[in-house]
């Protein structure tokens, strides 16, 4: 109801202006910048804690030895709220104690500095919200690559494929379902989860390029306390994450058809 | 393995510990962070060799973040959270599966529909349902003109405000995320693979339906109800977003927010030690209940998507 409504910033009078609302949201230019930031924000997210999540999904498949110990080490991160992920990056690249900024500073010359630069903040904010997700992600390929029967590996193997060969033949159009629902998986983390890294470490800024949807709804709702359009915002979002739990879901069902 | 490849074995060894170390690495820098003093910490770059400074930052962390007050409400809203959500998914599963009345199946959409939102979408209709918990009564109140009728009763003008708010208290930290679809779906998908004898012969036996929800649901859940009490644990624990909302008492805020006070600002003295101390402090218990759990946290986590 809200998103039809403008209220003035004491809450006394509500005017009911239809869609106003959602027409000054998608001619605003700073909306549109957030969505793309988003865009680029959850697709970088997502393709950098899968890949190395099935990197060391794979590698640790192969380990024989030690594989308890392997599989806590690399599970505890998830246990670790966004929010502190937040803090632990801030200080690893903080431009002037942070040490993984020195390195970038003094091996790759980059002149590193997220306080200012919005593409240093965003790729901040990737890493610490893609690491997060890296042992999420590791646990379901862990999961998937052990239900695919070892018999397959071995056939191939008789047949002389070679480790990598099998890799991409077998285990990973086998892993194609684990994959798809961790690419929603890791959207919809990023879309919503990501709150609170970007709240302890931007707070949206330099400049709106760490702003994401989630953050812009809260921004403008309890900041700057324009709830008609944080509440559009929403309608905004809930939609969004409406169409991706039906996709989703479709998807489900087929799954569950094939292996009947 | 199917093939001797001792180059290949040493490589996956190698990459392994790399992985294991990359992944551990911002927690191992923050560890030695938290033990060294604030010169120390400041230089660059800092040094790699754990100090002996690790109880005295502890100790500053822990009373700088007012962090005893604070582990204190996140543990009573962590511990909220998993046991509300579990006994209303339970609750509500029970009933979609077993009661067959009327609308069961739009009962069971709508859950779905409603409670696939995380909260972080919803915020300002739920912020604006906890500021005031009567608030959609309101209208009503107004056009019934209660009012009149109140004042008629009482003899005297009077005005009636319906408000109840749930902000800053523990309620309003719980009850939001305690609705949850995705435990409601997986209790439902286990009822359902209870067979149907075991309900009739209870039926047969006498057994009402809550009889038969405790004494014969509840046993065969434990697995499951385990996994997500890991799960939701964790969950809970790692909530940003609605506390910050919705507490602005110092005394009601949770660990992960009252954490923030411990960032140095720009112009601050940098006491990353201390910071990192006290993160360390907050990490500990949902790392620890996950690494304790690993085996019922896998089977929660992996379970419900198959």
């Amino acid at each position: 109801m809200q998103s039809f409504m403008r209220s003035d910033p004491f809450g006394q009078r509500n005017t009911f202006i239809w869609l106003d609302n959602f027409i000054a949201l998608f001619t605003d230019p700073l909306y549109l910048k957030s969505i793309g930031t988003t865009l680029v924000f959850s697709t970088c997210v997502a393709a950098v804690s899968i890949s190395i999540g099935l990197f060391i999904a794979t590698m640790a498949n192969r380990a024989l030895k030690a594989k308890a110990l392997i599989r806590t080490m690399l599970i505890w991160p998830y246990a670790v709220a966004p929010a502190i992920s937040g803090i632990l990056w801030l200080f690893l690249l903080h431009p002037s104690y942070g040490v993984v900024a020195i390195a970038i500073k003094r091996w790759l010359g980059i002149d590193w500095n997220p306080v200012l630069d919005g593409n240093d903040a965003l790729f901040m904010v990737v890493m610490a919200s893609a690491w997060k997700e890296i042992s999420y992600n590791f646990v379901f390929f862990i999961a998937g690559m052990q239900a695919i029967p070892g018999s397959l590996i071995e056939a191939a193997a008789m047949d002389g494929a070679s480790p990598f060969r099998r890799f991409w033949k077998i285990t990973l159009p086998l892993l194609s379902p684990t994959l798809f629902f961790l690419t929603v998986m890791n959207i919809i983390y990023s879309f919503f989860e990501t709150f609170g890294v970007i709240h302890m470490m931007t707070q949206g800024g330099p400049g709106g390029a760490t702003n994401i949807l989630v953050y812009k709804v809260y921004q403008d709702g309890f900041i700057g306390l324009d709830l008609g359009s944080s509440a559009a915002q929403s309608i905004v979002l809930m939609s969004l994450i409406i169409v991706i739990t039906v996709f989703q879901f479709k998807y489900v069902e087929r799954k569950v058809q094939y292996a009947g | 393995m199917v093939e001797k490849t001792p180059i290949l074995d040493t490589l996956t060894y190698i990459f392994l510990l790399i992985g294991i170390v990359v992944v551990g690495f911002p927690i191992i820098y923050s560890i030695i962070a938290a033990t060294l003093p604030i010169e120390e910490v400041s230089q660059v770059p800092m040094p790699l060799i754990p100090g002996d400074q690790f109880w005295v930052n502890i100790q500053a962390a822990w009373e700088k973040g007012n962090l005893g007050t604070n582990l204190v409400n996140s543990f009573i809203m962590a511990a909220g959270i998993t046991f509300g959500k579990i006994v209303v998914s339970m609750l509500g599963a029970f009933s979609i599966v077993y009661f067959d009345y009327r609308f069961r199946i739009v009962a069971f959409v709508t859950v779905f529909c409603t409670l696939m939102l995380p909260v972080e979408v919803r915020i300002l209709p739920t912020y604006e349902m906890a500021a005031n918990l009567f608030g959609p009564l309101q209208p009503v109140w107004d056009l019934l003109h209660l009012d009149g009728l109140a004042s008629w009763f009482a003899g005297h003008e009077i005005e009636v405000a319906l408000e109840w708010s749930l902000l800053d208290s523990y309620p309003g930290l719980i009850l939001p995320l305690v609705a949850s679809a995705t435990c409601t779906f997986l209790f439902r998908q286990f009822f359902l693979t209870i067979p149907e004898e075991l309900c009739e012969a209870a039926k047969m036996d006498g057994a009402s339906p809550m009889v038969f929800f405790r004494k014969i649901l509840l046993p065969l859940s434990k697995t499951n109800i385990a996994a997500l009490i890991v799960i939701e644990f964790v969950y809970g624990w790692n909530q940003y977003l609605w506390p910050l909302l919705i507490t602005t008492n110092p005394k009601m805020l949770t660990a992960v927010i009252g954490l923030q006070n411990l960032i140095p600002a720009a112009d601050d003295l940098p006491y990353w030690n201390e910071a990192l101390a006290g993160t360390l402090i907050v990490m500990l218990p949902p790392v620890l209940v996950v690494l304790f759990m690993q085996r019922w946290f896998v089977k929660g986590l992996v379970d419900p998507e198959k």
